[in-house]
């Protein structure tokens, strides 16, 4: 167990290294630079401006000071917002993020997970039927369409929630409901695909020849396996849930990672768009692991290795 | 009074090639500590007529249609969901033909022995856990304190049926149902768990319904034995009767199958032909076109009714064929000029 942890850890590293390089390496080679402005600037100011952030020296140069500070948890100051450092800007806005995404994914697991359980044991009934039907419309819908119907539905026409801002609790619901129903929806229908393949096994049969009653045979028999491919699409789901955020804090007008994400793009501001990626890798690498571990604890066939 | 008897047991499925009748009016009976052996080709409905005892058919699609199976003065068929729970596992226990997909994999042996006992007895885990490593013990599984903290995956197959028959004799059931228990095992591992069924048994005083296809297991094994076709029972009576004095040409064909029956060195008999498709109607007699006695009747009608031969031998009265003749008169002699074994096949080469 130990020693699967460490070496997922040094292949989650190496990942970020990869993944670094690649991001570091794209906004070196994208044309124009993060201090080109629409007024002109002398030359000499701009060459100031350029040594102090370092882009006065060759581009593998700057990789490597660019790696050691970062593995130092710095990742040097906005290139555009001149007196913020990039950990600023996330220690700001990261929480905004995280209460949005993880609302978001508990909202997805909560609602999709029950909801599948109940559907695979009354299998084509209404109960399977309906929210299968409802879920699959919800996988159909995308972020951007979704997200403003929520907003005129509950927003404008009944008015019961704020559409925009974040001042406070109410302020997550609308976001939370928009960036989670897709998940809940997909989570439901894994989770009904996985306890269907369960209650089929032959092994069911086994339990109901002993006596076992059906409410024991679903969670004590089939909900470990069946939860397998829900747990399984945690990680895929986290990373869908980060660029989720970053349309619907656009919609929802939310000061968290995802705007800062875009403006950083379009403001070719360096550093920002570097930490921000790091960040989100780590998140996912953390995640898939967290995923691993947990089904191999679900499933003795499989050994840490 | 008997401790089982089933009358008219029919059951179908309703797919969407049709309605399978799977079991289409099969009774029998069966008294304490006693073996009945069921022996049918593939597809003959022994699994169905099983499962339906213990309402193990899964509906939709299946259902019983009709039939009676009286278990200690109750019917197991109208009873309520509550008390059958009470009755399976408790008085009458299972063993399943697939010991690979028969174990739940996600939970270690032990939780899996010890719940029927903690379902339908009053015990608590430590007194189960000890029952469950004696009742493997019993079954000749080494090590069996520490293997029964193990995972199914853990165990071959051989070992996982020993565990199932442990399993399903740990609340000494009056009535095993084992479903073709040896089938999917092989042959050396076969014999070794009928014996420790046969042991378990006679210990335990357990009447057994034993499902196999082979012929040559029930006369080794069983005190009466039903033989099925397409749905209905073809012969009935003791091993003794139908083992070696069968009546029916279906009966007669099984034994002729048996390998170890045959003259060394002949090829092996096979039944030529198809068991029927039960979801069409049979007419007169479902073994008619398999029949290897001269015909001298169109089948038509209702299947025949099972008629005693005295003495509790009991057998379809077929009217479609004249089975007077012993059946080596009637089966096709082996025609010298066919190249059949593998050394005539060799030779054949050779001279190529
Ligand atoms: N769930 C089901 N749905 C539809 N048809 C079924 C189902 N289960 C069994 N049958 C049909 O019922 C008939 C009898 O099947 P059964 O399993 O009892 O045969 P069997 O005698 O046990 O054969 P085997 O030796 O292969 O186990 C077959 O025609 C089979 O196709
Ligand atoms: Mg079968």
């Amino acid at each position: 167990m130990f020693r699967f942890v460490t070496v997922r850890l040094l292949q989650g590293l190496l990942v970020l290294l990869a993944i670094y390089a690649v991001t570091f390496f794209l906004v070196a080679a994208t044309p124009g630079s993060p201090f080109s402005t629409e007024r002109a600037i002398r030359p000499e100011i701009l060459a100031q401006i350029e040594a102090f952030y370092g882009y006065d020296k060759p581009v593998g140069e700057r990789f490597v000071t660019s790696v050691s500070n970062a593995l130092r948890g710095e990742f040097g100051p906005s290139a555009v917002y001149a007196n913020r450092s990039v950990t600023d800007i996330i220690a700001e806005s990261f929480p905004v993020s995280l209460k949005l995404g993880s609302l978001a994914l508990g909202l997805a697991l909560a609602l999709g997970i029950p909801v599948g359980i109940i559907a695979a044991v009354r299998q084509n009934s209404w109960l399977d039927y309906v929210p299968m039907s409802v879920s699959m419309a919800g996988i159909c819908l995308p972020t951007f369409v979704m997200g403003p119907l929520l907003a005129l539905i509950f927003g404008l026409i009944f008015e019961l929630l704020p559409v925009a801002g974040w001042f406070g609790p109410e302020y997550v619901i609308l976001p939370a409901l928009t960036l989670g129903l897709y998940y809940a929806a997909y989570f439901a229908r894994l989770t009904r695909g996985g306890m269907l393949e369960m209650l089929n096994q032959d092994w069911v049969r086994t339990a109901r020849a002993k006596g076992v009653s059906e409410s024991t045979i679903v969670w004590k028999h089939c909900l470990k396996g069946g939860l397998i491919p829900a747990i399984t699409f945690l990680g895929p789901a986290l990373a869908g849930i980060i660029s989720g955020s970053f349309v619907v804090e656009t919609i929802f007008q939310i000061p968290g990672l995802g705007q800062w994400f875009v403006k950083g793009a379009l403001n070719r501001d360096d550093f920002l768009i570097l930490g921000l990626t790091v960040l989100f890798a780590a998140l996912i690498v953390v995640m898939n692991l967290l995923v691993d571990i947990v089904q191999v604890a679900l499933n003795p066939r499989l050994k840490y290795e | 009074m008997a401790l089982l008897e089933v009358s008219d047991l029919r059951t179908s499925f309703y797919t969407r090639g049709g309605v399978v009748r799977a079991v289409d009016g099969v009774s029998f009976t069966l008294d304490k500590g006693e073996t009945l052996g069921i022996v049918g080709e593939s597809g003959s409905g022994k699994s169905v007529t099983c499962y339906s005892l213990m309402k193990l058919i899964p509906e939709p699609p299946g259902r019983i249609e009709s039939g009676t199976a009286i278990f200690d003065g109750q019917d197991l068929l109208r009873m309520s969901a509550r008390d059958l729970r009470k009755v399976r596992g408790n008085r009458i226990s299972m063993i399943f033909q697939d010991p690979m997909t028969s174990l739940n994999p996600y939970l270690r042996i032990s939780t899996q022995l010890i719940e029927a006992l903690r379902i339908h007895r009053d015990i608590d885990k430590k007194a189960a856990l000890n029952k469950a490593i004696a009742a493997l013990e019993e079954v000749g599984i080494p090590g069996a304190s520490s293997r029964v903290h193990q995972y199914p995956h853990e165990f071959s197959g051989g070992m996982r049926q020993r565990v199932m028959i442990a399993m399903a004799l740990i609340t000494e059931p009056d009535l095993l149902i084992a479903d073709e228990p040896t089938t999917a095992l092989d042959v050396t591992v076969q014999a070794q768990i009928l014996d420790i069924i046969k042991e378990r048994q006679e210990r335990l005083g357990t009447a057994v319904i034993l499902v196999t296809h082979d012929l040559g297991v029930v006369a080794g094994t069983c005190d009466k034995v039903n033989v099925m076709y397409g749905g209905k029972l073809m012969e009935s009576g003791t091993a003794e009767q139908v083992f070696y004095d069968p009546i029916h040409p279906y009966t007669r064909s099984l034994q002729k199958t048996i390998p170890s029956l045959q003259t060394k060195g002949a090829d092996l008999y096979t039944i030529p032909g198809l068991p029927p498709d039960v979801s069409k109607p049979i007419n007169g007699c479902a073994f008619y076109p398999r029949c290897p006695y001269p015909k001298v009747a169109q089948p038509e009608g209702e299947r025949p009714q099972l008629v005693e031969n005295g003495d509790g031998h009991c057998f379809a009265d077929c009217r479609f064929c004249d089975s007077s003749a012993p059946i080596e008169s009637v089966l096709p002699k082996h025609d010298a000029g066919d190249v059949d074994t593998a050394q005539d096949i060799r030779e054949g080469e050779g001279a190529a």
